[in-house]
């Protein structure tokens, strides 16, 4: 392998940001939205939608996959980045 | 025979056709391409494939329905079964992939570098697995009776010849593209008569933006669905009931136990590349997407439609003889049943069990009341309207019938419901596959070559693996044709044990360097038996729900197992050795995905 300590380190913490700031989305979006302010956002219409229900039903499942393609592309950037892609 | 049944066994007989020919088209020569597909599968197939593998007989039949009772809480399933695959993509996929081994207890074997990590990997696979698949050869089963009218053993078994003929001879590689077109057939069954009824009630084409419709009324569908449910005694339809902690760690336990699925982990094993296991992740949700993002609308369509053909335009019920043909057709089928309780000659719908014990008819054989209409035996006594409906309930619907009889209900041509038929048969078929090669892997592979005997040569290996899958469909054929109690536990149980066995295990393995073979070991064992515990005690032992943990329900006490597996893991380790140096390499070179090659064995 062609890499360093260092830059393997340093990718490695790179990755868990990544993957950490899109879970946090992840779980906003579901279990925030969709399940523990599900209420709240009741409050608010959304296209003949209520907003928590609207999430809860189908908005998280639209931004789910909106993450994965997300973290695909940022990580074929990073991957670029530390010169570790196949 | 009717010209709808010969439409269905063209659709069927087609369909099956076409996965023989793949079968054959795409035979395994060794064990690489049986267990993996020879690691070339590109990430869009692998998409549609994990897709077509993950959606079962119950997502395509029952979701709809289940959600269609249930109304809001119903979300739980929703975000449940597609959430965890952001999980998959970002924690478990790319690195397993890296990791380069067949199976899931390969990996839980070689990392915690212990050989009862490794077994007790195999046994909760072949349990899940086992559990899982009973539920889809009685699937299998039930589609044939319901669309050939065939008894549902017969069913079962043809069923069981079919998955025979391809998962036995293709492996991995048979069961990919056989799914590939298995998911085509599935979504095109679900879809066409989705659009057609989101069109017809809404005048929105998709059933996603159709649900947010208003109606001619000017009220809009979810307020209207509302108001017709609380007038006829059930809750409203957009509320929820279940406590928000229930709700929180059962959505938790479907999302981790989807994630620890070892059927849908191995899926990612068979694509060349790391980048390939992130994309196919994302193509799968997709895919999974088109069907999950409709299912709400069809739910909601299907009670609104419900509602108005059996109460009628004045909501005081139809008058049998009226009723339109597929209400009929279904009753015949025993999805539905009536009882005239208050001799009016109308159907009246409304809360409120229209039967005694589960509320299902039992039916009196063929006999007919003078109207036409079956005659049920297990009457109430006293029929009671419940809450503000003006009438006592007086008919049994089935949940299925919001999936089955939707090309009926939007009067859509013959062709459309003989697809339907093929949908619900290519959905229970792909899964069991998929299953199936799980569990005849994990016997051949991480059984016999892996723990028994590593001396047998690819050969023998690959042959263990024909033979092992001939006796997982064997017993799967049996426990569909002898459904045993457990069937009806399958969600609480595989996706119970997924979330508090594998799921944890694995992510520990990667992320973090210093866990060892103990703190594995220990983890796995506390975990699946407090779920384990916790799920027999409330399914078979009577528990009443003043008992339960929190109000936590039995299906969503998985998420509870796996935090109780993580603690243990992490007291334990810390007070054991640190892994070897060589594991430590290990789990350092999974985190880099240059190097992850093809699949291997060694």
């Amino acid at each position: 392998m062609s890499i360093s300590k260092e830059n393997a380190e340093a990718y490695w913490k790179e990755n868990l940001k990544i993957i950490f700031s899109y879970l946090a989305v992840w779980f906003v979006v579901s279990y925030g939205c969709g399940i523990l302010f599900i209420e709240q956002l009741n409050a608010i219409p959304f296209f003949g939608f209520q907003l928590g229900f609207w999430f809860a039903q189908q908005g998280s499942i639209f931004v789910f996959c909106g993450l994965i393609v997300a973290y695909a592309v940022s990580m074929n950037k990073l991957d670029e980045k530390y010169d570790v892609h196949e | 025979m009717g010209t709808q049944d010969i439409l269905n066994f063209v659709f069927i007989g087609a369909s099956f056709a076409l996965y023989i020919g793949i079968a054959i088209w795409a035979k395994a020569g060794s064990t690489k391409e049986f267990y993996v597909a020879g690691g070339g599968v590109p990430p869009i197939a692998n998409g549609m494939a994990t897709a077509a593998d993950w959606m079962s007989a119950a997502s395509f039949i029952s979701l709809a329905g289940i959600i269609s009772f249930i109304g809001r809480d119903g979300a739980a399933y929703l975000m449940g079964w597609t959430g965890g695959y952001v999980m998959l993509a970002m924690l478990l996929a790319p690195y397993l992939r890296k990791f380069g081994k067949f199976t899931v207890p390969d990996f839980v074997g070689d990392r915690y570098y212990s050989n009862f990590a490794r077994v007790i990997a195999v046994i909760c696979t072949i349990i899940i697995s086992f559990t899982y698949v009973a539920g889809q050869m009685r699937g299998v089963g039930i589609v044939f009776s319901r669309f050939l009218h065939v008894d549902i053993n017969t069913g079962v078994v043809l069923g069981m010849a079919i998955v025979f003929f391809y998962a036995v001879l293709g492996g991995m590689k048979g069961i990919t593209y056989t799914q590939v077109a298995q998911y085509c057939v599935l979504i095109l069954a679900f879809t066409i008569p989705a659009l057609f009824l989101s069109f017809q009630i809404t005048g929105h084409i998709l059933p996603q933006t159709g649900l947010g419709a208003t109606l001619d009324s000017g009220q809009s569908i979810l307020a209207t669905v509302d108001q017709l449910s609380t007038d006829l005694g059930f809750k409203e339809y957009t509320s929820g009931n279940k406590s928000t902690l229930d709700m929180f760690f059962l959505t938790a336990a479907l999302m981790c136990g989807t994630a620890g699925l070892p059927h849908v982990i191995v899926r990612f094993f068979t694509v060349p590349r790391v980048k390939d296991a992130r994309s196919s992740a994302g193509w799968a949700l997709m895919f999974i997407a088109i069907l999950y993002t409709a299912v709400p609308g069809v739910a909601a369509f299907g009670k609104y439609n419900l509602i108005k053909t059996v109460n009628g335009a004045d909501g005081n019920g139809t008058a049998y003889t009226e009723m339109p043909e597929w209400f009929k057709n279904w009753e015949t089928a025993g999805l539905i049943g009536w009882n005239d309780y208050n001799g009016d000659g109308k159907v009246q719908y409304a809360a409120g069990k229209a039967f005694t014990g589960k509320g299902k008819p039992a039916f009196d054989g063929e006999n007919r009341n003078a109207d036409g209409s079956r005659v049920v035996t297990n009457l109430v006594s006293e029929p009671k309207a419940v809450g503000d409906a003006q009438y006592a309930n007086e008919v049994y619907v089935d949940r299925d019938i919001m999936v089955l009889a939707n090309p009926e209900i939007a009067q859509l041509p013959g062709w459309v419901i003989a697809l339907v038929a093929a949908g619900a048969v290519a959905a229970a078929l792909s899964t069991a596959a998929g299953l199936l090669l799980v569990i005849s892997t994990a016997i051949s592979h991480d059984l016999m070559k892996k723990t028994i005997n590593p001396n047998i040569s690819d050969k023998q290996e690959l042959m263990y693996a024909r033979l092992a899958a001939i006796v997982a469909i064997c017993v799967a054929g049996y426990f569909g044709i002898n459904p045993p109690g457990f069937v009806a536990i399958v969600v609480a149980l595989a996706f119970g044990l997924a979330a508090s066995s594998f799921f944890p295990v694995i992510i520990m393995g990667i992320f973090s360097k210093r866990m060892n073979k103990e703190g594995a070991v220990a983890g796995m064992i506390v975990g699946i038996s407090t779920t384990m515990a916790y799920i027999i005690y409330f399914k078979f032992m009577g528990g009443t729900k003043d008992e339960l943990f929190m109000g936590i329900s039995p299906e969503g006490f998985g998420t509870v197992g796996m935090i109780l597996n993580f603690i243990t893991a992490f007291i334990v380790s810390s007070m054991t050795p640190p892994p070897p140096e060589e594991i430590q390499h290990i789990v350092e070179d999974i985190r880099i995905p240059r190097g992850a090659g093809e699949a291997h064995a060694h």
